[in-house]
Formats: C-alpha cells, structure tokens, sequence
C-alpha cells in the first residue's frame, strides 16, 4: 500500500461532496438534518484540506471528512419517491430503536443508582448514542467489539439482552458476567462483546488481537471466509495514550480488520480536549500510520453510518483499519458521580439541541419515513422492555459465596497442590467458596 | 551463541556448564576429593561412602538426583534419547506443540526472522510463517494486549519478553486482562496464553537487564508461574505451559540457555504444579529454582563433603506453590532453607517463608532461612554483581548455622 494520494472512490456519493471543514465554516449540506453548526474551540483556526478521497493518505493531504452522502440505493423506494434518502424504513426503524434503547437503559441506570441498585463507578452513555447505533448495527453476530467503562449501550446494540446487562449493573448472578464484573466490564462470548475496561485504552491492544485472530484464521489456518471486523470504541483521552499508537501502527502495519472509533466528546472527565492534546485534530492521526482518518459529525447517525459502512467494507476486503473521529458529547456527567461543573451550559445547551434521538426522530417522520405513532409505540415498546429487565434484576439472586473462586482460572488446577497432596480444587470447600487457596 | 549480549563473551552461558550439568551430578558425588581434616571417609566397595565423624550415622546418597516425581521416562534413565542444550529444548517444546495444533502462534521482538535473541524461535518463521512466528514492534504493552485479545478470540500465543525486564511495560495488560479478565468476564473468556522470556542476573548486564519479575507479578491472581531450570524441564514446562487454558507465565534464565542434558525421544510433559526433587536427603529441605538451583548443588557437593545430608527441591512452580512436595519435606527434615535470586523484599522466598509458616509451623524445629539477593540495583562491575547474588559459600554457611 502507497502512501500516494488515492483517490479511492468504493462509493458514488462520496465524491459529490465538496465538504470543506475550516474551524469557522459550517457545514452546507442539502439537508437540514444533516447540518452541523458547531465551531470547534480553537486557540487558532486551523484549515484543512479540500480533498475527500478515502484512500491511505499521505502526510501532506491528509484524507477525511466524509460527513454527508447524497445517495443510497435503496431497494424499496419510500412513498414520497424521494430517492436521495439515506436509509430505508426497517433500517431507520432498527437504529431508531436501538437509539431509543439506549437512551431509556442509561436514563433507567440514573434512576436505580440514585435508589442504591447499583454502585461504584457507573459512567452512562447519554448523547453518543448516535455512534453506538450508526456503528455497531452494521455488524454481524460473528464481528468483535471492545468498549471502555462507558460500555451499557454498546453491549445492547451488539444484541446483550439488557435484562442481561441490568442485572450485570445490579450485581446479581444472572448477569452477563455473573455479577462479577459490573458496570464497566460488560462482557459476552455470545455476542463477542470482548469488554469492557476500567483503564483507557486497555482495550485498544486487545481489539487489535481480535483482529489479528481473524486474519489469522483467514491466512494461517485457511478459514477462507472469515472476514469478521472488529470496532475498538474509545474516547479523546485515551487519543493521548501509548496504547492508542502504538496499535495505530501494528493494525496498519499488518493491515488487520478494525475500525478504530474515537468518541470525541470533548472532555476526559474534566480535562477538556483542547486542553491535553496538542493537535485536536484525532483523526489525523490515522494517515500518520498509514490509514484513512475520518472525522464525523457523531450526533448525526445517519452520517456515521455512511462512514461505518465504508470503514467495515474495507476491512471486510482485507483493506486494513480505518480511524474515525466522532465528534460527539454526553449530556450527563463524565460518570454518576461526576458534578460536572466545569462545562460551560452554552455548550451542553448547544449539543442538547443536536440530540441524534430527536434528529432522527424528524428526518424520518420529515421524509415520511414513519409516522409519530409507529414512533411513539416503539418507545412504549422499549419502555416495557427495560421494566422488565429491572424486575428480572431485582428479582434475580446475588452470587453466593461458592462462586468466590469459580472463575478465577479456566483450570482450576491452577490454584495448586495443598499439603494433603491433593488440588485445592478438589478440596470439597472449594466449590463452597470457602477453602483455603 | 548469537545474541544481543555478543560483546560480553560469556554473558549468555555458564561455560563450566558441565559442572552444572544434572545428568553428571549423580556421579559426583564418589569422586570427591576427600580433604577433611580430622575426619575420614570410607569409601565402600559398592562405591557408597560413609562419613566416619562420630554422632550421626550419615549415609552419602551417591544418586544426587532422584527419579523425578512427575514423569516416567526421567531423563537419567532413559536409554535412548537425544542431547540438546536447554534453548534447543524449549525450541524443541514449542516446535512439537505448534506441529500438533495450529492456533499456537508466537509473538515477540526478533522471534521470526532473528530467530530470537536467544535462538529459541530459530527456524520457526520459515516453517510456519511470518504470521504464525510475529516479529512485533517494540510496543509490549500493546503485542501483550494484542496476544490476549488473541488469545480470547480462539488462538494460543506465546508472547517472548526479549529479557523478562521488558515486559514491565507489559504489566498493565499482564495484570488486568491477562490475569483477571478470565474473571471480570464471568469465566466467558478464556486467556490461554505462555508469556516467557529470559530474566535473572546475568554476567554484568547491568541493573535493568538482570531483573527478577516473579516477584512482581506473584501477587496478580489468575496467572500461573513457573520456572525452568534443566532442558528436560523446560521442554516438559514449556509444552504444559502451551497445553494449559490458564495463562502461565515462563521464566528462563540468562545463564541457563546453554545446559546440555540428554533428554527423552517420546513425548512427555511436566506438570505445572509441582515441584522436583532434585535430591533427596534428611537433615534440611533447601527450595530453590532457576538458577540457583546449580548454586544450591555446587554447595551441596560440599555439604554433603562436610557430613550433610540435604534435600534439595527444585520448587518449579511459583506461583502457586506445591506445598505437598515441600510440606512432606518439611516433616521429614524439620529445616528450611530458601535460596532465591530474588530480592529480599517481597521476593518469592518472603512468600514461601510465610507459606511454609503458617502450614507447617508445627514441624520447624528451626526458624526458616532465606538467602536472597541484595535489595540493591545489579551493578555492572563483576566484583559486586557477584556480592549481590547468592553464593554458594553463604549456602554452605547458612546450612551449617541451620544444623546446629
């Protein structure tokens, strides 16, 4: 792969746009849904380039900003015949709910953390959910995704039930980890959601891994259709971090299937972006290894699903890994815990209005799409959905002590020989949770 | 022996390894050269000797190394067999085990086509390839990251550290995922991984490169550790370690790569638990691993010159201990001796001092002794590295002290 600037052109619509991002310019765009007013807070206005190709860029033309599409061939065209609309009913419908799902499960979370349900740390996922939907609803059941603390949603949009996930929160034996790994370890085999991590960027080198084992089962042990993606989701903290880097290089290097997705929500906890990072920018970080760096309008989840789509496309080919940047927000606190005082309310007012639920909520009704009711039921739908995933946590048990030391390794051998000559895991009390180790 | 240490010479062997060498241990023991003063040795004609000093009725054991407790085909009385040194033995482990399964792969700086920097991997890469043999970038942290995530997702890698040292920086990946993720995800994913490299005081490599990592990592719960000490064992070890679902941890020695032993054609495996018995004896249980296990036997051909009877166990396993072998030593002898390379503070030894402690308190008729080396960086001059390490003049002493 050169490093010549490319232009690789896998879909039509992304060379109509002419998208031209400078710290003080908006966005023009068709339609009204898909416009961004945001100025990024700048020390000084930085001017990017004009090119839109989403090939390897070099260091001096950087690729990027693929922000708006024109056109998606749609098999069932919708009643107003419009044929320039980026979805199609079952797929709005589907991202919708999922959106709605995660934002009703997060605001359920507030609620029984406020009521003592749960503890600790519990970092919720209000006003990203356009990332999560946009990204994780193109994947197969087979396609990895590695999360951080702020993991619930991403665990719902890969399909863990969320009566799973509640009683995960709740710390009860039914879930999803058996209560052992809580709010920021959410993890499923089922539905290879590989975590969930406490550290920033921890996660990073292990989607790497999962990526690696995918095009090691496609080259060495010649799985010839294996082509299962892998999303690594963190946030512009972790952008800072060795780990980030160094797995920029060795995804690149070895051209592994992973889209690497930043959630730029402008802050780590309370450490604004602008603040740590010496070029904002994240997302051309991606051409300096050899990669594309998109940057997306992450409120937006139809334009970060036209991004993803590319992104998953390439991998699936074989390509290599993609960055992009999300450029998005949280209404809520770094965590439950968080005041969030240092956020000027300009701000969160100003991304409360770009809210993805409501944007979607208006393009699809707007392009007659649905209708409020079908809307409206999809919401009661999803309302019964999470009552019924906190009775089942409620009502589940908590772990009992015999599962202290189940799990603590895959062959319990490993706890050793006692004095008796005899394994410790043999040792009747070790099923009780109470022998000595 | 190419390596990265080429312009120190001998930095990479012990090259009177024949001293050490196991096999010849056992016919050390009648060639003495008999100098005691006011003491005599009779030499009988079945080629056991006794001591004649007055109060105890000592036996020289002429077998220094037992039958190994583990495996049937000990590699002393195997008839067949092949010689090879220990890198070539642990080379010889991982090559059986990636023939037999195809998702073994190895990752680690200048393993493909450097061969290692040791020459373990050496010929792996153009048998199985650039992918299944990975020469990583100088990122562990994150190829330790990237090995996990493999390893969760289907394959087994074995992750080389250069020198043990390095993976200090694998540390965050090595304790909270490697170790715990098994764990946190409720026993959904399993981590089979080797993590093994060289680590240890070597000949004047300097602080950094002559570190002793088992003592950091001995407390993150999840992984198990283990330490080879002879080719028979590292092969056997370093195949269970590739066998196991649980993510193991394989430290080799520097000074070690170079021992020659003869060791079985067929197939065989250690267990990772236990510990070997090295030699049996009466008077005092001496645990030790790695390296100083040669020091322990070179101190205890003296010892057993002055009319001490030791038993010397190979502890082998780390973490977690193998307290039956070590317990049922403890009853027989009543003392304990512990000779690591650790530090002293929090070294292994602390640990198997307050492990052997709390189980088996009744049996001591003697406080414990831990010889460990010096809470000081490893210096580079020769002279003081040596003072930093346990010798096997202070074992000799220290035993002495302990029989009194």
């Amino acid at each position: 792969m050169g490093f010549s600037a490319k232009l690789v052109q896998p879909l039509p619509l992304l060379n109509t746009t002419t998208a031209r991002r400078s710290a003080s310019e908006n966005m023009n765009c068709a339609s009204p849904f898909l416009g961004s007013t945001h100025k990024l807070r700048l020390p000084r206005p930085i001017v990017s380039s004009t090119r839109t190709h989403f090939g390897s860029g070099s260091g001096s033309a950087p690729a990027i900003v693929a922000v708006k599409s024109d056109v998606i061939k749609d098999n069932k065209k919708p009643k107003s015949d419009v044929s320039n609309l980026l979805i199609t009913k079952e797929e709005g419908l589907e991202v919708y709910e999922d959106m709605i799902l995660g934002r009703a499960f997060e605001d359920m979370c507030a609620q029984m953390y406020y009521r003592g349900k749960m503890f600790g740390f519990v970092h919720l996922y209000n006003g990203q959910e356009a990332v999560s939907s946009g990204f994780i609803k193109l994947l197969k059941k087979e396609d990895s995704v590695v999360s951080t603390y702020r993991d619930h949603v991403h665990a719902l949009s890969k399909g863990v039930p969320a009566s799973q996930v509640m009683s995960e929160l709740f710390g009860k034996t039914t879930g999803c980890c058996r209560g052992q790994g809580g709010s920021m370890h959410m993890f499923s085999k089922e539905h290879n959601v590989l975590g969930g991590f406490a550290f920033i960027g921890e996660g990073i080198p292990v989607a790497t891994g999962a990526a690696f084992t995918s095009k090691y089962r496609r080259e060495v042990l010649k799985e010839a259709d294996c082509d299962h993606v892998t999303m690594a989701f963190f946030g512009d903290g972790t952008c800072n971090n060795g780990q980030f880097f160094e797995c920029l290089n060795m995804a690149a290097l070895w051209k592994l299937p992973i889209i690497f997705v930043v959630e730029n929500n402008l802050w780590a906890i309370g450490m604004s972006h602008l603040r740590a990072t010496s070029d904002p920018q994240i997302w051309k970080k991606g051409p300096a290894f050899g990669m594309p760096g998109i940057h997306v309008d992450g409120m937006d989840v139809l334009k970060v699903r036209e991004v993803a789509k590319e992104a998953v496309g390439r991998a699936r080919r074989g390509e290599g890994p993609t960055l992009i940047e999300c450029e998005t927000y949280r209404f809520r606190g770094h965590s439950l815990a968080d005041p969030d005082e240092l956020r000027d309310p300009a701000e969160k007012a100003h991304y409360a209005a770009r809210d993805p639920i409501t944007s979607l909520k208006k393009y699809m009704v707007d392009n007659n799409l649905a209708t409020e009711a079908e809307l409206k039921a999809i919401e009661k739908k999803i309302d019964e959905v999470i009552e019924e995933a906190v009775e089942f946590a409620e009502e589940s048990p908590a772990p009992s002590r015999s599962q202290l030391l189940e799990n603590v390794f895959a062959d319990p051998k490993g706890f050793g020989i006692g004095p008796d000559g005899k394994y410790r895991c043999e040792d009747p009390k070790f099923t009780e949770g109470t022998a000595q180790v | 022996m190419a390596s990265i240490f080429q312009g120190i010479g001998a930095a990479t062997a012990i090259s009177s390894s024949t001293s050490f060498d196991s096999k010849k241990l056992i016919f050390s023991a009648p060639r003495f050269h008999l100098e005691k003063k006011g003491s005599f040795l009779v030499v009988r004609s079945d080629g056991k000797m006794s001591n004649g000093i007055s109060g105890r009725a000592e036996k020289l054991v002429t077998n220094a190394v037992a039958a190994k407790a583990d495996a049937p085909a000990a590699s002393t009385t195997s008839k067949s067999g092949h010689e090879l040194l220990l890198f070539e033995a642990l080379r010889e482990g991982l090559e059986e085990e990636m023939d037999r399964d195809p998702r073994v792969c190895v990752m680690g700086e200048d393993v493909g086509h450097y061969g290692g920097s040791y020459k373990v991997t050496k010929g792996l890469a153009p048998k199985f390839g650039d992918l299944r043999v990975l020469d990583t970038p100088i990122a562990e942290n994150s190829f330790t990251g990237m090995g996990i995530g493999a390893a969760m997702t289907g394959l087994r890698p074995v992750i080389e550290g250069m020198n043990m040292g390095f993976l200090l920086l694998a540390f965050n990946q090595i304790s909270n995922n490697c170790g715990m993720l098994h764990y946190t995800s409720g026993g959904q994913f399993t981590i089979p991984v080797v993590i093994r490299g060289p680590g240890g005081v070597g000949r004047q490599l300097g602080a950094e490169h002559s570190q002793r990592l088992e003592s950091y990592f001995q407390s993150i719960p999840g992984i198990q550790m283990v330490a080879c000490s002879t080719p028979y064992n590292a092969k056997g070890l370093m195949k269970a370690a590739i066998r196991s679902e649980n993510p193991v941890i394989l430290f080799e020695h520097v000074l070690l790569y170079n021992l020659k032993e003869k060791i079985p054609d067929e197939e065989y495996i250690c267990n990772l638990e236990e510990a070997e018995m090295v030699r049996p004896g009466e008077h005092v249980t001496i645990l030790t691993y790695s390296r100083m296990r040669y020091h322990v036997m070179q101190a205890a051909k003296t010892l057993v010159n002055k009319g001490y009877d030791p038993e010397v166990i190979d502890i082998r396993s780390l973490k977690p201990f193998d307290l039956h072998t070590i317990g049922n030593s403890v009853k027989k002898t009543h003392r304990v001796l512990i000779v690591e390379e650790c530090m002293r503070t929090g070294g292994i030894g602390a640990s198997l001092t307050a492990a052997i402690n709390e189980n088996f308190q009744d049996y001591l008729d003697a406080p414990i002794v831990c010889l460990s080396s010096q809470d000081v960086p490893t210096p580079y001059a020769g002279t003081l590295e040596e003072y930093t390490i346990v010798q096997p003049a202070q074992i000799v002493t220290a035993v002495e002290q302990l029989c009194q």
